[in-house]
């Protein structure tokens, strides 16, 4: 399994899901370029969620391909584990391992996953705390963060396994208002730093500023992409003006 | 009637009631045979400091094998009725609804007497290992059931979190969903403890020796040795003195897991 670092992080070909009869996806076609940061927006339900988590396969995509970084995620061979290590991922409920500390849940994975020693994990552990500005919890339990908390060392720990790419699904949702300012800004400075990201998000000021390109889906397709400037101030289509005017 | 000054009434009558019965219980009550059979001082001196040193011991390591074994099979036989595998999850409901369903009695029974024909040799351990075999077989049925619903407590995003991070099945089953599956599943899998405390005194129906007695069988030989009941008062306290901080001990924890929701 040659993972070609000049291939696109994700290709996504003519994907399509379905849960028994009801059919979330209907052949999805898009590509994420290295340090692009994509972000994926539509109504709920119209099948965002169930995109980025057949990125990591996290739900068996029905047809289609999904290809990372050249290899295909979609093949019954693949070392599926291996795979999975390449690509962050984050939650709307931010599933931290609320028996473990926040040092624990950062290392616990580098350490069974990618056999790094104690030692390194610690280290990577802590530059990635203090990437997200919350090195003075290092010892805390999860349930003594606040969400915003949580959120951001649900990233760190994402980061710690060194990913080549990161997917955010709706990261802020579950926050109060006042706590999603300092999840943005790490995810910010995450695209500042080159990190190729597909954001789920009902986010528009940060969609605006931080994407490359905005992909607006319902019904289980795409129905316009392109520039956050063409698509979130100058939508083509009926639909995205009326989803876009709803939610401003 | 107000409302309230019948309720006052009701409780009123349930005050007499109960205040009757006491007095016909002190008056009708032969309290010197009473006193005589039941509560003999100097016999139940006598059976210190052995009760305690032998026969307490010994029920606890009885139940201490039986538990662990059971805790063993039954985290087998619950990962077996999650599988993805039809055949392992037909297994394990025909084991857990089989050995829920047969009184704790025949199954130590079917051990005893039931091994030595099918395999031609006797479980080892002598009634050591019949109690960790034959309780726990009966112990696995129940904590299976406790185990699985403990696993199907934690959230799903666990799981999925712990294979986003690329973590294997087994991987995230033993590092992430079990030690919060357990700690849901404390005050139930301590309840169980207490029940097979009681639960060993069926041992006897295997044959004991005089020194690998459990506290009932002591408590009963003594007792038809003697004439007289003193030695059973003095085991059914000692099983009190056991599991009364453990019960105590399962409702702590019940608050504060309810708490901690
Ligand atoms: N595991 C599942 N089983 C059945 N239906 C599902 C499942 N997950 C999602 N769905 C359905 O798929 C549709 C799209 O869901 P989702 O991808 O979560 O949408 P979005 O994230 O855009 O709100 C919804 O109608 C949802 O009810
Ligand atoms: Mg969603």
């Amino acid at each position: 399994m040659a993972v070609d670092r000049t291939a696109p992080p994700i290709q996504i070909i003519g994907l399509g899901k379905k849960f028994g009869e009801l059919e979330v996806l209907k052949g999805i076609d898009m590509q994420v370029n290295a340090g692009e940061v994509v972000c994926v927006i539509g109504p709920s339900g119209s099948g965002k969620s169930t995109l980025l988590r057949c990125v990591n396969r996290l739900e068996e995509p029905t047809s289609g391909r999904i290809l990372i970084e050249g290899v295909d995620m979609t093949d019954p061979d693949v070392d599926i584990d291996r795979l999975r290590t390449r690509i962050g991922m984050v939650f709307q409920h931010f599933n931290l391992f609320p028996h473990l500390t926040v040092l624990d849940n950062l290392t616990i994975a580098q350490r069974k996953v990618l056999k790094r020693s104690k030692h390194e994990a610690r280290e990577i552990a802590v530059a990635n705390l203090e990437r997200v500005g919350l090195i003075d919890k290092i010892d805390e339990y999860p349930n003594r963060l606040s969400g915003g908390q949580q959120q951001r060392v649900a990233i760190a720990r994402a980061l710690s396994m060194k990913p080549d790419m990161m997917l955010f699904d709706e990261p802020t949702s579950a926050l109060d208002p006042e706590l999603i300012g300092e999840v943005l800004d790490v995810m910010r400075r995450l695209a500042q730093d080159g990190m190729t990201m597909m954001v789920v998000t009902h986010e528009m000021g940060f969609a605006r500023e931080v994407a490359d390109r905005v992909v607006f889906m319902d019904g289980g397709v795409i129905v316009e992409e392109g520039p956050p400037k063409d698509v979130l101030s100058n939508p083509k289509h009926e639909r995205t003006r009326r989803f876009l005017s709803m939610i401003l | 009637m107000t409302p309230r000054q019948r309720q006052r009434a009701i409780r009123g009558s349930l005050y007499v009631l109960l205040i009757a019965a006491v007095a016909a219980a002190l008056l009708f009550a032969d309290w010197a045979s009473i006193q005589r059979n039941f509560f003999r001082w100097d016999i139940a001196v006598e059976m210190f400091p052995e009760v305690l040193t032998r026969f307490a011991v010994n029920t606890l390591i009885y139940t201490l094998v039986a538990f662990v074994l059971g805790l063993v099979l039954a985290l087998i036989l619950a990962l077996m009725r999650l599988s993805p595998v039809g055949p392992y999850r037909w297994v394990a409901t025909a084991y857990v609804e089989f050995f829920r369903s047969v009184p704790a009695l025949v199954t130590i029974l079917l051990v005893n007497f039931g091994i030595p024909l099918a395999f031609g040799r006797r479980v080892p351990g002598g009634l050591l290992g019949i109690a960790a075999v034959g309780l726990g077989i009966v112990a696995a049925a129940y904590m299976a059931e406790t185990i699985r619903a403990g696993i199907e407590a934690v959230p799903r995003g666990q799981m999925e979190a712990a294979r986003s991070l690329g973590m294997r099945p087994s991987q995230a089953m033993f590092s992430i969903i079990l030690p919060q599956a357990f700690r849901i599943i404390i005050p139930p899998l301590t309840n169980e403890f207490v029940l097979l405390i009681k639960d060993t005194s069926l041992l006897f129906v295997v044959g004991t020796t005089p020194l690998t007695r459990e506290l009932t069988k002591f408590g009963r030989d003594t007792m038809q040795t003697l004439g007289n009941a003193t030695p059973m008062v003095v085991a059914a306290f000692i099983y009190l003195v056991i599991t009364l901080p453990l019960t105590y001990l399962v409702r702590r924890l019940e608050k504060r897991g309810a708490r901690g929701r």
